[in-house]
């Protein structure tokens, strides 16, 4: 489990993250919804130690993450940004061989290479594993990334904004993985998302946040309301059940 | 391995200038030329490997190719450093004239400076490295601006003295600084041996580093300071010589076409010394000593970098 109890962030005198205690249950797809500026990102970085708390703490599975070694870890967490811009010309099996880090240090063993052999076949990148990253479009990009993460066999996972910069036919790939690495894999998945509908769809549980609180949590069937919504984003959302989906319209 | 076989190529090329500038016009005085000419050789191959290595390791932990070490401003320092000296002490000074003494006092200088750079910055959480190069770059500047002003102050026969100094070279590197230098550098890469690993996941970029497990904070503090030795170590030996490295590197990614490591700071340590062997050769048989060594790496190397434009281009 991840827990986080009474984290406080500031930004030179902004408070960013002001006293948020959450918890994400084991084995389930977590979205951290809210508008622009609520501190999601922020929090998630605290959590994956890619940033400090200035208060509070965060604990997986009873591992203090301020104090625990960053080697030990990275064999139980991994996070992985909306921003991954590459400077090095690799190939897709070189990038998701990275994944491995934690365990051979950079020497791959047999067994590395098989985790690395399941992850591009699990993101089916077989026929694309010796392409270079520059020349791959945004969507087999992040599926390579994605992939990487996957090689890291981590029990947790954490997304900053996976969807970003997706076509609608990639976004639905990217989000029946994460469901999928739930279901077959038990992973426990948490992440900020913009696009409420796929965090309607696809998710077990939200956590809405707002100007640095944690304003709900719960399931989706908790949050996926006129009136919560209401209170998070600070507009009205007709809610429709399309195929057993709850389907916010709010675009006009 | 195709890897392999480049390494081995430059080993051969490397091992046969060096061979042939030991060799070249002997004129039979083997017991003279041999050990005048090899302490000489061992000065630009600490150099050479020296300066390959610490711009391959800067530009990895700043993630770009295109800063070289010099940006820490530490070559300006020693600049100044000579400067000063010469301008308050007078070139007579055993400062001066003692090249032990001046080695000892340019290198603690220069490892101060960089400490103090670092603490400066890194007192408070947050500052990154970016902010660190900002200042060397504004001190760097600081530094010649001061030193030109005592240059125009100074007795033209002491400035020749300094601008002695301000071009690297090999021509009277004295015998005892060369092991000194040698001892140190081997002490340094024993001890950062372990982290060696780390640099290809740095070259990620810092958020891929920590979630692969990198302590990033030490690691860099630790690949720092081992820049900030090379560097003031082959400065003080030969003088400011750090244009070669954005040549070196960039040569040696596009040479070695790989992320690892182990691979490019071997190659970049190799087409050093072929860089500056070759470029000494022609300083010294061609040029009988009419140019120096910076203007025909530089020319050689504008003429590279036009050829990869164009190669581009095409």
């Amino acid at each position: 489990m991840v827990s986080a109890s009474n984290v406080v962030k500031f930004f030179g005198k902004k408070k960013v993250v002001q006293d948020v205690s959450i918890q994400v249950e084991k084995g389930k797809i977590t979205s951290l919804i809210g508008p622009n500026g609520a501190g999601k990102s922020t929090l998630l970085s605290i959590v994956s130690r890619l940033i400090t708390s200035d208060e509070g703490e965060v604990r997986i599975d009873e591992l203090d993450v301020a104090k625990c070694r960053g080697s030990e870890l990275a064999k139980k967490v991994s996070i992985l940004k909306q921003a991954n811009h590459m400077t090095l010309k690799l190939t897709v099996r070189e990038l998701v061989s990275f994944g491995r880090f934690p365990y051979s240090q950079g020497k791959l063993t047999a067994e590395d290479e098989r985790y690395v052999d399941e992850a591009i076949d699990y993101m089916q990148l077989t026929d694309l594993q010796h392409t270079y990253l520059d020349e791959l479009s945004g969507g087999q990009k992040q599926r390579a990334f994605l992939a990487m993460v996957i090689a890291q066999d981590t029990e947790y996972i954490l997304l900053d904004e996976p969807l970003n910069n997706l076509d609608m036919k990639h976004a639905v790939q990217m989000m029946k993985v994460l469901r999928r690495l739930v279901d077959e894999l038990g992973k426990t998945v948490v992440i900020v998302i913009h696009d409420i509908n796929f965090a309607s769809c696809y998710s077990d549980n939200i956590i809405a946040m707002k100007n640095g609180r944690v304003i709900r949590e719960g399931t989706v069937n908790d949050i996926i309301k006129p009136s919560v919504l209401k209170e998070i984003y600070d507009m009205d959302i007709n809610i429709e059940d399309v195929n057993e989906n709850k389907i916010c319209v709010y675009y006009a | 391995m195709k890897h392999k076989a480049i390494l081995t190529v430059l080993v051969i090329g490397a091992v046969g200038l060096i061979a042939l500038y030991m060799t070249i016009a002997s004129g039979g005085n083997w017991d003279y030329i041999l050990p005048r000419r090899g302490m000489k050789v061992l000065a630009m191959v600490i150099t050479a490997s020296t300066i390959g290595i610490s711009t391959i390791i800067f530009q990895t932990m700043t993630n770009n190719r295109i800063l070289t070490p010099s940006i820490m401003g530490m070559d300006s320092l020693y600049m100044l450093l000579q400067t000063a000296l010469i301008f308050i002490v007078g070139s007579g000074s055993a400062f001066i004239m003692n090249r032990n003494l001046n080695f000892v006092v340019s290198v603690l200088l220069m490892m101060v400076f960089a400490m103090l750079l670092y603490k400066l910055l890194f007192r408070k959480e947050g500052a990154n490295l970016f902010f660190l190069l900002l200042l060397g770059l504004i001190f760097g500047t600081f530094f010649s601006s001061i030193s030109t002003f005592m240059q125009v102050l100074i007795d033209p026969n002491e400035f020749l003295m300094i601008q002695d100094r301000m071009f690297a070279s090999f021509n009277n590197v004295s015998s005892d600084l060369v092991w000194v230098a040698l001892g140190c550098i081997a002490l340094t890469i024993l001890w950062m041996w372990k982290d060696l690993k780390y640099l290809d996941v740095l070259a990620l970029g810092r958020d891929q580093a920590v979630n692969l497990g990198v302590d990033y904070e030490r690691v860099v503090r630790k690949l720092f300071l081992v820049t900030a030795v090379f560097v003031a170590i082959s400065t003080a030996l030969v003088g400011p010589i750090l244009f070669l490295g954005l040549l070196v590197a960039n040569v040696t990614y596009e040479v070695m076409k790989t992320y690892r490591h182990s691979y490019l700071m071997a190659a970049s340590a190799l087409i050093g010394i072929i860089a500056v062997v070759g470029g000494q050769l022609l300083v010294e048989r061609v040029f009988s000593f009419t140019t120096t060594l910076s203007v025909i790496v530089n020319f050689i190397g504008g003429v590279y970098f036009l050829y990869l434009l164009l190669r581009e281009r095409s």
